[in-house]
């Protein structure tokens, strides 16, 4: 018996066991997923919030019709566009040679969710860089230090703080939005879940995955309220 | 591109008329789950503030589940669930889809908005209720004619989030088969094979949906707001 089907034997769930190990490897295509796309995403929307405030003249209009274009859309929406949308100019994809990311799902997902989260994360960021007082910026350009060098060491590690809490909901959003992959033929916890349920018409595995979702949600929410308490020891917010 | 404009027109072939019934799907069960999850949000945010231990724990239980499980995992719970069990005792019932994802996106928007909720309700002072039944106002008649007034002041802009999120949200029901503007375009997508004309059409009508909301939301903020000088309220 492998290590995966042991959860279901143990509370005596046939369903859960015959299962178990689609629904393991499903759970760790929803975790490469949102890791990847969060990741690539928080770099993304760094580089978009900065360039937003701080950016030329041009940036601001286009990086705010980005993010809510992005944010006025469903992601459901978004993730058909790009996987049977784009996969529609399969030449032109062939002949830049791009074919073979827009051909898999897992990278549609994964192109979609980054653009989304990085739309999120942007507004989130700048809400946190526009927080900080103006004196911060002032104060670090008086003792001499480049504007890079102020936003890199003064303002970022505050606004980071300020950031800390959304960020962590939007990667709570994350994992649970990353269910809808499931409907571009992805097996990810969600899908493995759909499968088991079309071919046992056992209605608890659909209980079993949400107890998953929560149990992860619910560890994410517990490690980031611990990392904002170290983060913040030195503020005395409480 | 611009001879397969014609399919979005509503002409024969054209799938413009069904686009906008989607449309018009859309919308009608985003309205008609507003009211329900925002008023079980507003019981469940009140029983989260209740001196009773039983209610507290029961809106935390309730508050974490719907928080932490995908929208669209609640919805195949809601949809298949009530089958099942309904076809217990009525064989050949089938819950019409409309239905079922106005229940499951509402328990999630009670969820959410009773977070809101409750912050707003710990924006009004002890005093409003002191001052209130120092007036002989009974506990209800505290609520609805001094607290909730002002509670939707406060609560305003986070029960506008919550409807932008609910808006978009909607798209989910497509899969349990309720003919929104999702459902339309991926029936027109299998037909035509136009895939990026019709999602891309569903996009933009889902961010003109978006930025009237937003543009109304900001509208009815200003009106809760009239009369409070911080906010450019006519005070003189």
């Amino acid at each position: 018996m492998n290590w995966c089907e042991y959860p279901g034997s143990w509370i005596g769930s046939e369903v859960l066991q015959n299962y178990g190990c689609r629904m393991a490897s499903g759970l760790w295509v929803t975790f490469e997923l949102v890791a990847v796309s969060v990741a690539i995403g928080f770099a993304l929307a760094l580089g978009l919030s900065v360039a937003r405030l701080y950016g030329p003249r041009w940036a601001r209009p286009a990086i705010t019709g980005y993010t809510t274009f992005l944010r006025g859309t469903p992601l459901l929406c978004q993730l058909f566009l790009v996987y049977y949308g784009l996969g529609q100019f399969r030449v032109f994809w062939q002949d830049v040679g791009l074919w073979w990311f827009f051909r898999e799902p897992f990278y549609c997902a994964v192109f979609t969710f980054t653009l989304n989260t990085a739309a999120y994360q942007a507004e989130i960021l700048r809400g946190a860089i526009q927080s900080i007082p103006r004196g911060q910026f002032e104060g670090a350009l008086s003792l001499g230090l480049h504007r890079w060098a102020t936003l890199r060491l003064v303002v970022l590690p505050q606004a980071m703080i300020l950031a800390l809490r959304p960020l962590g909901n939007e990667l709570i959003v994350m994992i649970k939005s990353s269910a809808i992959v499931s409907l571009v033929t992805l097996f990810d916890l969600m899908g493995a879940t759909r499968l088991a349920f079309a071919r046992s018409f056992d209605l608890s595995i659909y209980l079993y995955a949400a107890l998953i979702y929560l149990v992860l949600v619910e560890i994410i929410r517990r490690v980031w309220d611990r990392l904002e308490l170290r983060l913040s020891r030195h503020l005395a917010l409480r | 591109m611009f001879d397969k404009i014609a399919l979005l027109g509503f002409g024969p072939g054209g799938w413009g008329l069904a686009l906008l019934q989607g449309a018009a799907n859309t919308i009608s069960v985003a309205l008609a789950t507003l009211p329900f999850g925002l008023a079980l949000g507003l019981v469940i945010a009140l029983w989260k503030r209740s001196d009773k231990v039983v209610l507290r724990a029961a809106a935390t239980i309730y508050t974490t589940v719907f928080r932490g499980v995908p929208e669209l995992l609640t919805l195949y719970i809601i949809y298949f669930g009530i089958q099942v069990l309904l076809q217990k005792v009525w064989t050949g019932f089938s819950i019409p889809p409309f239905v079922a994802g106005m229940v499951a996106l509402g328990l999630v928007l009670a969820a959410f908005s009773s977070e809101v909720w409750v912050g707003a309700l710990n924006s009004i002072q002890r005093g409003q209720r002191e001052a209130a039944s120092a007036l002989g106002l009974s506990k209800a008649q505290a609520f609805r004619l001094v607290v909730f007034p002002q509670l939707i002041r406060v609560a305003l802009p986070g029960l506008g989030n919550n409807w932008m999120v609910l808006l978009k949200e909607t798209s989910l029901i497509s899969v349990i088969t309720l003919q929104d503007i999702m459902f339309i375009a991926t029936r027109a997508n299998v037909v035509t094979k136009e895939p990026f004309l019709f999602f891309g059409s569903a996009m933009l009508l889902y961010f003109f949906f978006s930025l009237v909301s937003a543009w109304g939301i900001g509208k009815l903020e200003q009106r809760t707001h009239r009369g409070y000088a911080a906010f450019g309220g006519a005070t003189r």
